[in-house]
């Protein structure tokens, strides 16, 4: 099919400022094989031009590394929330259909203000403490199991795709999310970030916490990166629990 | 001078955040400015691992080897000083790291596990999977998230850096940036800025860096009198995948897991190539390196995959194309190869596990980059620099893993010098030149704005790159170097007569880009006349006609000052003062 096809038919909701009233702008972008999302937006920049000749402004969007590792250009693709980066045109169907994340505000087109993720992070205390930068000399031994354990939640691009997906990620709940929630299983898991674990539990207990998982798993299926999103939520379930009956009888 | 200093850093990536934790830790205050949010900067996609000679392996390796391998390796053209420093601190480097919880591969006792990159003979290459980049980011982003909720730091996430603030002396007394979303443009104070602001590969069009990598902020400081040196110094690493909107690194941790580069033998040669056998393939650097086989340094192997393609004719279907095959590595090998792997799959379709991977090198790194002292300072006084954004430590080409190492290395040294700096400052006269600055940045902006001309901005960049491409990458000769600079006046002309489409205030991204592309043609012609001129061949430098290097004339550091509006170009001595320069053949066994 791809061999015999000239063009690309594209829609694109678009947004000029965050109050602004959303519109569906029509393209049709010359084709090429091997083409992903992001290198059709650059076409249209060079020529941004809708499919019935009105000129146009090219498209704000976020991107930076282009290979799916820095998490910038999350978007909804033929309505399903993905990397546009690693979304290639020959295997999506046409009209391609490109929208904004729907769960955090628009800044314009497809950019999104996706900064509560990293407010989460701070929550819960998404780091070691380490007691400074000198020469302290090495770290703890650490069994091949526990790097094997901590490396894929470690992959985490912070792309906001689990969080987008999730039904309880709204603003009734509060949810922090699975990302969140997998960055405290990791820390929690190093042999010095375990220091402030019942920190971390604290943050995750009560309104907006891990409570808040409605095991839809819709994260896990959609997360880009594989993350062992469901069972790092369902592993801080019971050591928040525990960490409750604890705090209960001693605090 | 406050009793506080104020540093800004420029550039959230790992020389940055190296830089922001240091003086947060030492009692300073920080603003850390960054286009994207710091977590998606570009040394999130560094690949393979982190060089150190902690000698984990028994091999007896050591920090001297560490250090001789490196300047080896760079063709003799770093000065030493900083070099012998940073291998020194290798292994605390490593070990700190470790510290903040970075999830490196252990060994069965529980300690890091190391693998061999080029230009070595040691495995000297510690490693997180093969997503180290990302796992170091992460931890120092990690770091400076606790330091920033402490109060400590201030972030300015989505704002980019257009100028340094100057005053009457020359004397840097903070920044002018812009917001990019409100598109507002400020000056805001300081005592000192580090700059980590990376390389510039999108001067080359298509190369395996980010998006923000265009080495705007470092034109914009050698347009304000910061000498930049080396500039003819580009990496162009061997093995990537060619793609529609860049090219995707493939770590030379494929090769140092065992991973072999080859061809058929046969160029009329029609198998599949799994079908291929043994006798029928040609493993070119196997056969022509045998001591250091698929792991000789990133120019010769690129220039060697150049040469199988275009001179011997032999790519892959008469493609620019060569196989890089792992699929006759053991699962536990590939295991450590995972993100590498996925990449691409997700990107080309095929398993590399089954099926040869076709690759060709593509733009890289950048050893050249901002002049600066051995403690990380510029010539313009309080502005410093760090990672690949400074030229130091990797001289003629840069060997693998030690990217990390000195982004790091760089970070940790100019954090604390800026503050010492920063202290012995004289307080400013006036306004320290804020006003002037902002007017004249507000000026460009409505030059820009207010242009009717015809050109297309991404036009523009989409000819820079493919000049630049051409021209002064793996093979240089004086001819195309002086087309490819008529051509960059060219650009810069006509980029006087800009078209944006795009004039509004709110998030204007063409817009940005558009002031990034005038500096891009600047910092370009430094690339292109310091490749004009250096008239011999050494590390990534090559130029068929004067193919030996010329120590005589050219052991020295190009020094781009920007002139009249056009580089200036002088020589600086190299400090040599730890290793003798010896001819560089890694083709012995």
């Amino acid at each position: 099919m791809a061999t015999t096809r000239t063009t690309i038919q594209v829609e694109i909701k678009r947004q000029s400022t965050p109050d602004g009233k959303a519109t569906t702008e029509k393209f049709e972008v010359p084709y090429r094989p091997n083409m992903n999302i992001t290198s059709l937006l650059g076409e249209i920049a060079l020529n941004p031009t809708t499919i019935t000749g009105q000129a146009t402004t090219p498209v704000t969007y976020d991107s930076n590394c282009l290979e799916e590792i820095c998490g910038s250009c999350a978007m909804l693709i033929n309505g399903k929330a993905r990397m546009a980066c690693s979304a290639l045109v020959d295997k999506l169907e046409q009209p391609i259909r490109l929208a904004p994340l729907s769960k955090f505000p628009v800044v314009r087109d497809l950019a999104v203000d996706r900064s509560v993720l990293f407010e989460n992070l701070k929550a819960v205390k998404a780091w070691v403490p380490i007691d400074g930068t000198y020469d302290l000399g090495a770290a703890p031994r650490q069994f091949p199991q526990i790097q094997e354990e901590r490396y894929p939640l470690s992959n985490c691009i912070s792309c906001t795709i689990c969080m987008e997906v999730c039904p309880q990620f709204n603003d009734v709940t509060g949810f922090v999310g699975a990302a969140t929630i997998a960055q405290a299983k990791l820390f929690n898991m190093d042999p010095a970030g375990a220091v402030l674990k019942e920190e971390r539990l604290r943050a995750l207990a009560g309104d907006g916490g891990v409570q808040e998982c409605g095991f839809a798993q819709n994260c896990v299926q959609a997360c880009p990166k594989q993350l062992p999103l469901t069972e790092a939520i369902s592993d801080m379930s019971r050591d928040v629990f525990v960490q409750q009956v604890k705090d209960f009888f001693t605090r | 001078m406050a009793a506080t200093p104020r540093i800004i850093v420029v550039g959230g990536g790992l020389a940055g955040l190296s830089a922001v934790i240091k003086i947060a830790e030492a009692g300073g205050k920080v603003d850390l400015f960054s286009i994207v949010p710091v977590k998606r900067s570009h040394s999130v996609c560094a690949q393979g691992g982190i060089n150190a000679a902690k000698d984990l392996k028994g091999e007896g390796d050591s920090v001297l080897k560490h250090f001789d391998d490196t300047i080896y390796g760079g063709d003799f053209l770093a000065n030493q000083t900083p070099v012998k420093q940073m291998t020194a601190q290798g292994p605390a480097i490593i070990d700190l790291l470790d510290r903040m919880g970075v999830p490196f591969n252990r060994t069965p006792e529980g300690l890091l596990d190391f693998r061999r990159f080029g230009g070595t003979l040691y495995q000297r290459t510690a490693f997180a999977g093969a997503t180290t980049g990302q796992q170091l980011l992460y931890a120092l982003d990690e770091q400076v998230r606790r330091h920033e909720a402490d109060g400590k730091v201030t972030k300015y996430e989505g704002w980019e850096f257009l100028s340094a603030v100057l005053d009457d002396n020359g004397v840097c007394r903070g920044i002018s940036a812009m917001d990019l979303r409100t598109m507002e443009v400020r000056t805001f104070p300081a005592d000192a800025i580090i700059i980590c602001t990376g390389g510039n590969g999108a001067i080359f069009g298509k190369s395996t860096n980010s998006v923000v990598c265009t080495g705007s902020a470092q034109s914009a400081l050698y347009q304000q009198g910061a000498y930049y040196a080396n500039g003819e110094f580009i990496q162009v690493h061997p093995t990537a995948i060619p793609g529609e909107d860049k090219l995707r690194l493939m770590s030379e941790s494929a090769r140092g897991e065992g991973g072999r580069v080859w061809v058929p033998r046969d160029r009329s040669d029609k198998r599949v190539a799994k079908s291929i056998p043994e006798a029928d393939r040609y493993y070119f650097l196997e056969e022509r390196y045998p001591k250091y086989g698929n792991l000789v340094p990133r120019d010769i192997a690129t220039r060697e995959i150049f040469k199988i393609v275009y001179e011997d004719k032999m790519g892959i279907d008469g493609q620019p194309m060569v196989y890089l095959d792992l699929t006759h590595l053991p699962k536990e090998r590939l295991h450590k190869l995972e993100g590498i792997l996925e990449i691409y799959e997700k990107f080309v379709g095929d398993d590399p596990r089954e099926v040869p991977m076709k690759i060709f090198p593509g733009v890289h790194y950048t050893m050249g980059g901002l002049w600066v002292d051995f403690e990380q300072q510029t010539n313009i006084p309080g502005v410093f620099a760090a990672g690949e954004a400074d030229y130091s430590i990797h001289g003629a080409n840069r060997l693998g893993a030690n990217s990390l190492l000195s982004c790091i290395y760089a970070g940790l040294l100019s954090g604390p010098n800026a503050v010492a700096y920063a202290k012995s400052l004289p307080a400013q006269v006036g306004d320290g030149g804020h006003a002037a600055e902002l007017k004249r940045q507000l000026e460009k902006n409505n030059v820009l704005l207010t242009s009717t001309g015809t050109e297309n901005p991404f036009k523009l960049w989409r000819e820079l790159g493919d000049s630049m491409t051409k021209h002064c990458t793996i093979v240089r000769y004086n001819a195309g170097l002086d087309e490819a600079d008529a051509k960059l006046v060219e650009l810069l002309a006509r980029y006087k007569n800009i078209n944006l489409s795009d004039k509004s205030q709110w998030a204007n991204t063409s817009f940005a880009f558009t002031r990034n592309l005038g500096n891009m043609l600047e910092l370009a012609r430094v690339i292109v006349q310091g490749a004009r001129l250096r008239d011999e061949s050494r590390g990534a430098h090559y130029k068929p006609d004067f193919p030996n290097r010329d120590d005589e004339k050219f052991l020295k550091t190009t020094k781009a000052a920007y002139v009249d509006g056009a580089p200036q170009i002088s020589y600086e001595e190299v400090d040599i003062s730890h290793i003798k320069p010896r001819p560089r053949v890694y083709s012995s066994s």
